[in-house]
């Protein structure tokens, strides 16, 4: 007897798995962020200070708004900044830029400066707090630039030297401002207004910032990858990913027939369903970490392939279809869960231990063992189940069986 | 007729054993090609797209005022048109830019900006320790979760066999001489993580087939495992066909900075197969079976 109802459900939901990785997969592959070896761009991380004094939280947290600021200026879209243990930074920077120039940028010290109508230096960015900010006056409303400096006094006797004088600010030896002192400042407190526009109020207060770096940084180890390049090793680790999936499925059909099938729509929402933690959770794929899903399909098909060798097992004993594919599916659960929570600890440990491409390679094994144990266990099974239930097939063949009727007898 | 594996077994410790004693050998002699990575200095990779020979790019390095070590220049990538320079040295940003409308003018077809890492010694130093850390962690983290699944001695079993991958994937690696980064180490822990895997698959059926069978003798032992072995042949084999479907498509398709990466993962497979059922088996045959000779030999007693 064939038992309609069970054939609709699973012809229902291998429709449904179709129509949704067709419709949206695309859109969701479009937002995974791409590291920088995929995309272009480079990754540098910096010892703040010499190394050896120490450094407060909030000596860090004025380096990473100075840098922060700097990034601001170069355009560069969702730069990543990091403090690491023992006053290191660490950033990325991806898309395309000019590197070069970008990095002498972030690492180039003191380059503002305070100049005396004469070109005589008066402060350089050490004497700026680096939160200068735009604000509208509490007088006209007109944008203003707000900035404190650290010592006063000093602040003060300038002030006082070169009132109504213009005194101008160079970053890396552009003047970017040159305001008149209309009195003396004694608070250590001043604005600079008008400014023309709020854009070039937050403009002038970011480059502020950007030179107040407190303290000298030195690069300990960069990266950096062309955007071409980073494009090229995308498009082919995409391209050799697309036929090693042609070839497993066509494997997996060859040597387990229907149920091999079965694992093909399986690894199909494997696939799918690792796209979109990726993009949900904004992980970060990388190259490494891209070889690691493709190494993970291969993995994902072990978990079917267990089954299925369990379910031949089970039909060479001479149980029936239906009791073959329970048992099978029963006494492989153990092993494909034991087998997997190995390699999950590995991945962990290299989650804990890693940086940068060994830490992505990790993220994407251990996504892929999470994902393989949903998709091509839990899911898989319950198609099979249902398509085994609804009786269509009652020829042990389609199973990878010798080809009689089981259970017939 | 069935091929005997177990009764066999010294045969394949003997094959191991020569393989790593070679490999250790190789490693002492000449040590690993260590990438900047994990040396000081700078790196770059550069994809010329064309056959090359490395007089052309040591010449377009020592134009810019960048000299290369003798044995600095390695061919790497899927048809060697890429190449890896390392230098001793840190690379200026200033010298990077020289470098790139260089290398553009000499190989019109290369990708330019090239990949380039410069990383200073304390850096390399605290990689190359985290690397071995996380393989010795992560050993003992399997350790102990395969002894309290199954038992002690399927845990060390299994931890020799993954130790044996990991230990051929290096030595080859120096025996080529290829270029060992921080890629190769994700390469070397996935094998480790495939290795443990495919290894307990195995142990499982015998924990199975042991719970049915009453082991008197280490012929019974033999033959019991023996059987296991072969009721899981067919999934070991296709299991690792499937993933090194997947290894060498990207070792051939997948671009030339994984080239390495993926050459380290088929050795790895291929060698990881083969000792989850040439070696972790017969080695836990050989320290289950010692235990089974120190019981006295009752007579039996009809």
């Amino acid at each position: 007897m064939v038992k309609w109802g069970r054939l609709t459900t699973f012809f229902i939901i291998v429709v449904m798995i179709f129509a949704v990785v067709l419709s949206t997969s695309r859109t969701l592959y479009t937002k995974i962020p791409l590291g920088l070896d995929l995309q272009g761009g480079f990754s540098v991380l910096y010892q703040v200070g010499n190394g050896k004094q120490s450094l407060t939280t909030s000596d860090m947290t004025a380096t990473v708004a100075a840098l922060q600021s700097r990034i601001n200026t170069l355009g560069v879209s969702e730069p990543s900044i990091a403090v690491q243990n023992g006053g290191r930074i660490s950033i990325s920077l991806a898309g395309k830029f000019n590197q070069v120039a970008a990095r002498q940028f972030l690492s180039s010290q003191a380059n503002l400066e305070f100049k005396s109508p004469t070109g005589q230096v008066l402060m350089t960015g050490k004497d700026v707090v680096s939160n200068a900010h735009y604000q509208s006056s509490t007088t006209t409303g007109q944008p203003e630039v707000a900035i404190s400096f650290k010592n006063p006094a000093l602040f003060a006797s300038i002030t006082t030297k070169y009132v109504n004088q213009r005194i101008s600010i160079w970053f890396d030896n552009k003047m970017i401002s040159d305001p008149n002192i209309q009195t003396p400042i004694t608070g250590g407190n001043a604005t600079i207004s008008p400014m023309s526009s709020v854009q070039s109020a937050m403009q002038l207060a970011n480059l502020i910032n950007a030179g107040a770096l407190p303290f000298p940084i030195h690069q300990l180890s960069s990266n950096s990858v062309g955007p071409t390049l980073g494009q090229s090793a995308l498009h082919a680790t995409l391209f050799a990913g697309a036929i090693a999936v042609a070839i497993i499925f066509i494997f997996m059909i060859v040597m387990y027939r229907l149920p091999g099938l079965i694992a093909d729509i399986a690894l199909l929402a494997y696939s799918y369903v690792l796209i979109a933690v990726f993009a949900g959770l904004q992980v970060t794929l990388t190259l490494t970490g891209l070889a690691a899903l493709v190494l993970g399909i291969g993995m994902a098909v072990d978990a079917n392939i267990i089954t299925y060798e369990r379910i031949k097992d089970e039909l060479r004993n001479g149980k029936s279809l239906q009791s073959s594919v329970i048992a099978g599916q029963r006494k492989a659960l153990r092993t494909i869960l034991d087998s997997n929570m190995t390699t999950l600890i590995a991945g962990i440990v290299m989650y804990g231990y890693g940086t940068g491409d060994v830490r992505g390679f990790a993220v994407a094994l251990i996504a892929s063992i999470i994902v393989s144990l949903m998709t091509a266990v839990f899911l898989s099974r319950t198609i099979l189940l249902l398509f085994t239930k609804s009786n269509v097939v009652r020829n042990t063949w389609y199973f990878g069986g010798k080809g009689k009727v089981a259970g017939a007898r | 007729m069935r091929f005997a594996i177990i009764q066999r077994r010294k045969w394949f410790f003997l094959l191991s054993g020569s393989i790593t004693l070679a490999g250790l050998i190789v490693m002492l002699l000449f040590g690993l090609n260590l990438g900047t990575d994990f040396k000081s200095g700078s790196q770059v990779e550069i994809v010329l797209n064309q056959p090359y020979n490395s007089a052309a790019v040591r010449n377009v390095f020592t134009k810019v005022g960048l000299p290369i070590g003798p044995t600095g220049i390695t061919a790497a990538g899927t048809n060697n048109t890429m190449a890896v320079v390392r230098l001793s040295y840190p690379i200026t940003n200033l010298q990077e830019g020289k470098l790139n409308t260089a290398i553009k003018a000499a190989f019109p077809k290369s990708l330019v900006p090239p990949g380039y890492s410069t990383v200073d010694p304390i850096i390399a130093q605290e990689q190359s320790q985290t690397a071995v850390w996380a393989v010795l962690v992560a050993s003992l983290f399997i350790v102990i979760y395969v002894a309290i699944r199954f038992e002690f001695r399927f845990a060390l079993a299994g931890i020799v066999a993954l130790l044996h991958d990991a230990f051929i994937v290096i030595s080859v690696f120096a025996l080529l001489r290829i270029v060992v980064d921080l890629p190769f180490i994700a390469a070397v822990l996935t094998i480790v993580g495939y290795s443990i895997n495919d290894t307990i698959v195995i142990f499982d059926r015998i924990r199975e087939n042991l719970k049915n069978a009453k082991i008197k003798t280490l012929p019974d032992l033999e033959t019991l495992v023996d059987n296991s072995l072969w009721q899981t042949m067919a999934r070991s084999i296709n299991t690792v066909l499937t993933v090194l479907f997947a290894a060498t498509t990207l070792y051939f398709f997948g671009g030339d900075p994984i080239h390495n990466f993926c050459f380290a993962l088929l050795v790895g497979l291929v060698s990881g197969a083969y000792s989850s059922i040439f070696i972790a088996s017969p080695i836990w045959v050989a320290w289950r079976g010692r235990s089974l000779a120190k019981q006295p030999k009752r007579p039996v007693q009809a």
